[in-house]
C-alpha cells in the first residue's frame, strides 16, 4: 500500500492511470447494465444513457441554462460578499488580538452550524426573494474565506518579521509589505474553497425556496417523481463543482509561479 | 566622552532566560571590544550564547544587565550603524533580488539614489544579472549574497553575520567566505561573525573570540596576524587551529 516513491516510475504511474480511468467505466457500465435488465429500478436509479438523453433534451430546450445562469448570477453575488467580509473580517481578527478575543467565541459557535439550517431563519428575515439565496451563499463562502485569511496572517513567518526589526521597517509597513503578502497563498486557497462552499450552498438555497435556478430543478423533478432530471442536475452540479475547483487551483499555482517561483497549493 | 575608534564596546553583559520558571544564564559576563575595520569572529559550542549575543546587539534579544555601546553610544532598539545577516537569507519570497534590497533602505532616500545604491550592492555581491528574479529561482549561496547585499545597501558601520554560511554545502561555504572577504575589503565595513566552524573564524578574522558555555563567557581572544588571503593549509594558520581546538578540548 505504501510502498516507497521512487522518481520516474513510469510504470507504476501508467497503471495508476489506467486503473483511474477503467474504474469509473466499469462501475458506469455495470450501472447502465443493471438498469437495463431490471437489477435496480429504471424509476428510482435510472440509466446512465437515459441520463444522458435527459441532460441533452433539457441542454437544447435551454432550459437547463436558464436555470444554471439565475444559479451563477446568485452565486457571483453572494460569494462576492462572503469572500470580502472573510477576507476583512480575516484581517482584522488575524492582525488585532482584541478583535480576535472579540469575535473568537462568536465565530467558533457559528461556524459549525450547516449553512442549510440557516436557510429556515434567513427567509424569516430577508423574505424568499433573490437576497436571501444571497445571504446564504455568501454565509456558506464566508468562512473558508475567513479561517484561511487568519491562519495566514497568523502564520507569517517570524523570522521575516525579525528581519524587519532590525532594519527599523515602521508597523504599517511591516503590515501591508511583509504580513499581507505571506498571507497570500493562504487567502488564496480560502477563495477557492469559499467558491466551492458558495456553489454547494446555492443549491440548498434554491432547494427551499425558489421557482429558479438548479436546486430548484431539482426539488421540482422531485415533485414530478422525474428521477431522470434529479440525477441529471445532480451530476451537472458535481461537475460544475469540480470545473470551479479545478480552475480555480490552476489560477492559484499560475499566480504564486508567477510572483514567486513557486507554488505550492494545498 | 573619549574618542576611541571602537564600534562595538560590550562591557559585563549579563543574560538570563527563564525556562518554565527556571533561571538559565547565558551570557556572563561578556566583555569585547571591536574596533573599527576589524572582522572579529565568535566561535564556540553550541548553547554557549554567540547568537544570543548578537541578538542582543540587535536588540532582538533585551539585556539583563550590562552595557552594549554602538559607536559610542548606548544600544537603545535597533541601530541604523548596524545590521545583521542569519544563517537562512530571510528574503521576502513575494519581491525580486532588487526589491528586496530596495525594501530596507529608508524611504527618505530619493528613488534615484535607492536605485544607484541596489545596483552598486547587487554589483558588489555579483549578482546583477539577477536583478528581476525572485528568491526561490536563486541557489541558496545566491540567496545568502543578496542577504549580504541587502544588509550593506543600508550602509552600516557593523555588520552582524551569525553562522551566515552555515546552511551551504562545503564548496559554496568557501566561495563565500573568499566572497566575504573580497566585500570587506572593497567596502571596509567592520563584521563581527559567528560560526562553529573554526577553520572559517581563522580564515576570515583578525581576531577569533573563544566562548565557552554554561554559562556563555569569553574563554579566551586569539589574534590571526596572517595575511590575506590565507592558507588553510598553511602552518602558521595550522598551529593557530591547533591552539583554539585545545581551547575547546581543556573544557
Amino acid at each position: 500500500m505504501f510502498d516507497l516513491q521512487k522518481k520516474n516510475n513510469l510504470k507504476q504511474k501508467r497503471i495508476r492511470i489506467i486503473i483511474a480511468i477503467c474504474f469509473p467505466i466499469l462501475v458506469l457500465l455495470f450501472w447502465q447494465y443493471a438498469s437495463t435488465v431490471g437489477l435496480i429500478k429504471a424509476s428510482l436509479v435510472p440509466a446512465p444513457l437515459n441520463i444522458v438523453k435527459t441532460f441533452l433534451s433539457h441542454l437544447e430546450s435551454g432550459k437547463l441554462w436558464k436555470n444554471l445562469s439565475v444559479s451563477f448570477v446568485r452565486v457571483a453575488c453572494g460569494y462576492f460578499i462572503g469572500a470580502v467580509a472573510g477576507v476583512l473580517v480575516g484581517f482584522l481578527m488575524g492582525l488585532f488580538k482584541s478583535v480576535n478575543a472579540a469575535l473568537n467565541g462568536i465565530v467558533s459557535v457559528l461556524r459549525p452550524i450547516p449553512t442549510i439550517a440557516l436557510v429556515p431563519i434567513v427567509i424569516l428575515l430577508a423574505g424568499i426573494g433573490f437576497s436571501s439565496k444571497v445571504i446564504i451563499i455568501a454565509i456558506g463562502s464566508f468562512w473558508p474565506v475567513l479561517l484561511n485569511t487568519i491562519h495566514g496572517i497568523q502564520t507569517v513567518d517570524n523570522k521575516l518579521i525579525e528581519v524587519a526589526y532590525t532594519y527599523r521597517i515602521n508597523k504599517l509597513k511591516t503590515t501591508f509589505k511583509i504580513i499581507v503578502p505571506s498571507a497570500i497563498p493562504a487567502i488564496l486557497t480560502g477563495l477557492r474553497l469559499g467558491m466551492s462552499s458558495a456553489w454547494m450552498s446555492v443549491v440548498a438555497a434554491e432547494m427551499i425556496a425558489s421557482s429558479t435556478g438548479i436546486g430548484y430543478l431539482i426539488t421540482l423533478s422531485r415533485e414530478t417523481a422525474n428521477a431522470r432530471v434529479m440525477y441529471m442536475c445532480v451530476l451537472v452540479i458535481g461537475v460544475i463543482g469540480l470545473f470551479i475547483d479545478k480552475g480555480l487551483t490552476r489560477l492559484e499555482r499560475y499566480y504564486l509561479m508567477k510572483t514567486r517561483g513557486i507554488a505550492d497549493v494545498k | 566622552m573619549v574618542e576611541t575608534n571602537n564600534i562595538l564596546d560590550i562591557r559585563n553583559l549579563h543574560k538570563d532566560f527563564y525556562i518554565k520558571g527556571q533561571r538559565r544564564e547565558v551570557l556572563a559576563g561578556v566583555d569585547l571590544t571591536v574596533k573599527q575595520g576589524e572582522i572579529v569572529a565568535i566561535v564556540g559550542a553550541s548553547g554557549c550564547g554567540k547568537s544570543t549575543l548578537l541578538k542582543l546587539i540587535t536588540t532582538l534579544e533585551d539585556i539583563t544587565s550590562g552595557e552594549i555601546l554602538l559607536d559610542g553610544d548606548p544600544v537603545n532598539g535597533p541601530s541604523p550603524k548596524c545590521s545583521m545577516i542569519f544563517q537562512e537569507a530571510r528574503l521576502f519570497p513575494w519581491l525580486s533580488v532588487k526589491q528586496n534590497i530596495e525594501f530596507v533602505i529608508p524611504d527618505s532616500v530619493p528613488k534615484a539614489e535607492k536605485e544607484k545604491m541596489v545596483e552598486h550592492y547587487v554589483e558588489l555581491v555579483g549578482l546583477s544579472e539577477f536583478m528581476n528574479a525572485v528568491p526561490n529561482q536563486l541557489s541558496g549561496g545566491m540567496q545568502q549574497r543578496v542577504s549580504i547585499a541587502r544588509a550593506l545597501a543600508t550602509r552600516p558601520q557593523l555588520l552582524l553575520l551569525d553562522e551566515p554560511f552555515g546552511a551551504l554545502d562545503a564548496f559554496t561555504r568557501m566561495n563565500m567566505q573568499q566572497e566575504l572577504l573580497r566585500i570587506w575589503k572593497e567596502d571596509n565595513t567592520t563584521m563581527v561573525i559567528v560560526t562553529h566552524d573554526i577553520d572559517e573564524a581563522i580564515f576570515l578574522s583578525n581576531r577569533v573570540v573563544v566562548m565557552g558555555k554554561n554559562p556563555g563567557v569569553v574563554r579566551s581572544i586569539v589574534p590571526v596576524n596572517l595575511p590575506f588571503p590565507r592558507d588553510r593549509t598553511d602552518s602558521a594558520f595550522l598551529e593557530i587551529r591547533g591552539n583554539i581546538m585545545r581551547e575547546f578540548l581543556d573544557s
